[in-house]
């Protein structure tokens, strides 16, 4: 007899603070609109908690049944929800971070227009990010899935009016849209060959099959169908695209969904089909490629970008470039690790961006930034802590966890580690450089010489700042959760610590049985085929392979010091040096700071051919010429027809009485011609 | 006895006549005529088919049809005296207010 939990309070609670806000916000005072979304996303936050404090007498996974939902023969789907290690770890995340973020954003949303519809918004992401991470068999995981997408799209065309936000709302939602696809084909896969979308079922009639080793099976196909999804919604090449121009949004839906919970859902999607993907070696390489590319890659355009957002926004798309490596080498835990501390750390830094934002008007050039360490002191430590988390440097979160990942790769194979290495390098040296020219030299902006009225930058065009006199911290309000988050930076990777370091990893084994008790039946099932990699961490000499991992987690420290000194060097101690090697560089440089053309080469190939194609033939030639000509067409002749048939109404009497006589002769006739006959 | 033909014959002709009439005339006084000579044509051949069988059936008919007939010319002839009021001409083609 299981307890019943009441999981469906969860999602509920944001969903009716959602409801309030949508519906009756407008009437609401700005002190009733923050007390409601903070209420219904602090209570869900409580609920949690709770849950996870009864956590240890469950039984896993513990599943909730709440309505049936489609009952179709032996197919079935069911609201319900499912509860095991992985999703708690994720509904601490996005319901402790996500209110942390509500609370931030009452200060930094505060003089907006919408500020209602702002939090309805942000409560309805919470509910289907919820959805999502609660449900128990992947359609209902859809649902949430396309939810948190529309809430996406709503919150990064916040500021509709200006056209740049609202096409960065289409962009994020075609994109993704993309992805979708195929996740649902995977759908369509799973519901063919196995009749069922429930967690357990499909991984208990998947668990036996042995992994496909040479060429593709079907296991594969749907591995990389449910990755095509995961690339959408988690930004991975070629579908990164969007994110970058999802930071159109206010800053707080920036830190909660592009950064902390929405975008890291295809890591969860992968890690929570760990068991489809472990069965196909070929599907887990492909996500290790794409994750290390689009680790590489995000990392290097981040270098060159000046926006302090787009920096974050590139670093987040490496960040989760990382996360699928972790996927991809069989190391999932390590994946939901990193996704966690990332939550974190990244949370933090475009919560203290928006701070920094806020400081100095809505400007968010870093060129226009500077020296503002000692004006903004509550963020710049804030900030430091998430820079340093973020570049790896240990005790802080962010070094236990990529270390993880990429002493994984490692073992999986070189090539992943090197480029891991590099992109960790890389990170470390554009978040230094961020931190150098925001906080360090001297100010470049003009916000303290006009007063913060009307200079707001170029590409932030909203009503930010107003009433501000120069420079300034930010209230209370934004500084909390700063607080909160800058302590979760330091000590979220303490959990995590690994063997060769004297901990224990309680992260790993605490996931461990979601993500092991599938791989000893393979492991059992398959022999001597594709040995996951997990295996290789009971390797029978702990000392040996203690002392390799110490030296790896050294080169990668070395690597993000090595980071912080070259930007230390080029903007801070020669702040003119940068231009000269840019200059010296030329058209490599030009290319990165367009970000390799990449959203030209998209337009060229799919965008403009897409548009004239619908424009051409599905607009002119068939809409217009098609099914708008055959209207036209039979109007233009059913008029034509009656017009003629309207002379015979002429109201003339007697061409009537004509036409009747005539009708009658012709009757007349007719009769004596079949009487003869 | 006269054969029915010649009563069928005639009555014909009375109801071509009334046709006739009722098409080619434009004053209303003349097409009600027309129509009354139309009603009288078949009430001969009524009669003429009563008497040819025998049966009273066809000249009860007949009296409805005078009965009607009278109805009808009462309601008529006040329409007419209607319309010559407010529009001062029976002539058919100037009575078209209800034309398209």
């Amino acid at each position: 007899m299981t307890p019943n939990l009441h999981l469906w309070l969860i999602p509920v609670l944001p969903l009716v603070g959602a409801a309030i806000n949508g519906f009756f916000g407008r009437k609401f005072s700005r002190q009733g609109v923050a007390g409601v979304a903070l209420c219904f996303s602090g209570a869900a936050f409580l609920k949690v908690l709770m849950v996870a404090f009864t956590f240890s007498s469950l039984a896993k996974p513990h599943i909730e049944f709440l309505a049936p939902w489609i009952r179709s023969g032996s197919f079935q789907v069911d609201f319900s929800f499912y509860l095991d290690q992985l999703s708690l770890v994720m509904l601490l995340v996005v319901t402790g971070v996500g209110f942390l973020i509500h609370i931030y954003s009452v200060g930094y949303m505060w003089e907006e227009g919408g500020f209602y519809r702002f939090f309805a918004y942000l409560n309805l992401f919470m509910f289907f990010m919820l959805t999502l991470v609660l449900a128990s068999n992947y359609l209902l995981m859809f649902i949430g899935w396309e939810g948190v997408g529309l809430a996406s799209y709503l919150l990064i065309g916040f500021w509709f009016t200006k056209d740049s936000a609202a096409s960065a709302g289409k962009k994020a939602f075609i994109v993704n849209r993309i992805g979708d696809f195929g996740f649902l084909i995977a759908l369509f896969l799973l519901i063919k060959h196995f009749g069922s979308l429930n967690f357990d079922q499909v991984f208990s009639s998947i668990s036996p099959l042995s992994a496909e080793t040479g060429g593709a099976g079907l296991l594969t196909a749907i591995g990389l169908l449910l990755m095509v999804g995961a690339a959408g919604k988690s930004a991975q090449i070629p579908l990164y695209v969007w994110l970058p121009d999802a930071m159109e949004g206010p800053t707080p839906v920036s830190a909660l969904i592009h950064a902390a919970t929405m975008v890291t859902a295809g890591v969860y999607m992968v890690s929570r089909s760990h068991v489809i993907f472990e069965r196909a070696p070929m599907a887990l390489t492909v996500v290790a490629i794409v994750g290390t590319l689009t680790a590489l890659f995000a990392a290097t355009i981040g270098i060159t970008q000046t926006d302090i957002k787009k920096v974050l926004a590139y670093s987040t798309v490496s960040q989760l470039g990382y996360m699928f490596i972790a996927c991809g080498v069989g190391a999932f835990s390590a994946a939901v690790f990193h996704l966690m501390t990332h939550a974190f750390f990244k949370g933090l830094l475009f919560l203290a961006a928006g701070s920094v934002i806020h400081a100095v008007s809505g400007e968010q050039d870093m060129r226009q930034m500077g020296g503002l360490r000692t004006k903004i002191p509550w963020t710049f430590w804030t900030m430091t802590i998430a820079t340093f988390a973020i570049a790896g440097i240990p005790p802080f979160a962010g070094f236990f966890s990529k270390d993880e990942i990429l002493w994984r790769a490692y073992q999986s194979s070189w090539v992943y580690w090197a480029i891991g290495l590099f992109t960790a390098f890389l990170t470390s040296f554009y978040m230094f450089r961020l931190w150098f020219m925001t906080f360090f030299g001297t100010y470049r902006g003009t916000a303290e010489d006009t007063h913060g009225d009307s200079s707001h930058g170029p590409d932030h065009g909203h009503g930010h700042g107003h009433g501000h006199g120069g420079i300034h911290e930010s209230p209370w309000v934004m500084v909390g959760p700063l607080v909160v988050l800058a302590v979760l930076s330091v000590t979220g990777g303490w959990i995590g610590v690994p063997g060769s370091l004297g901990g224990d990893n309680r992260f790993e084994k605490f996931l461990s049985p979601v993500f092991h008790s599938s791989i000893a039946v393979s492991g059992a099932e398959s022999h001597g085929v594709a040995t996951p990699p997990e295996k290789e961490t009971e390797s029978p000499e702990p000392q040996a392979s203690h002392s390799k991992e110490l030296i790896f987690t050294g080169i990668s420290v070395f690597a993000g010091i090595f980071g912080f000194l070259l930007a230390w060097q080029l903007y801070y101690r020669d702040p003119q040096l940068p231009q000269k090697i840019a200059a010296s560089l030329g058209g490599l440089y030009e290319a990165v700071v367009h970000k390799y053309y990449i959203d030209e080469l998209y337009a060229t190939l799919f965008v403009k051919p897409l548009i004239a194609g619908s424009a051409l033939i599905l607009w002119h030639g068939i809409d217009q010429n098609v099914i708008d000509a055959s209207l036209d067409n039979s109007a233009h002749g059913a008029n034509q027809v009656s017009d003629s048939a309207r002379h015979m109404q002429s109201g003339n009497l007697r061409s009537y009485a004509g036409w009747v006589a005539a009708g009658a002769a012709a009757v007349i006739v007719y009769m004596i011609w079949t009487g003869t006959r | 006895m006269v054969p029915i033909a010649y009563y069928l014959i005639l009555s014909g002709i009375l109801f071509a006549c009334g046709v006739t009439g009722f098409l080619i005339k434009r004053n209303i006084i003349s097409i009600f005529m027309s129509i009354e000579l139309m009603l009288n044509g078949v009430n001969l051949s009524f009669v003429a088919f009563a008497a040819q069988w025998h049966a009273l059936s066809g000249q009860i008919f007949v009296f409805f049809v005078m009965v009607v007939a009278a109805a009808e010319a009462a309601v008529g002839l006040a329409i007419i005296i209607a319309v010559y009021r407010t529009r001062e001409t029976l002539n058919i083609d100037q009575v078209d207010l209800l034309k398209l």
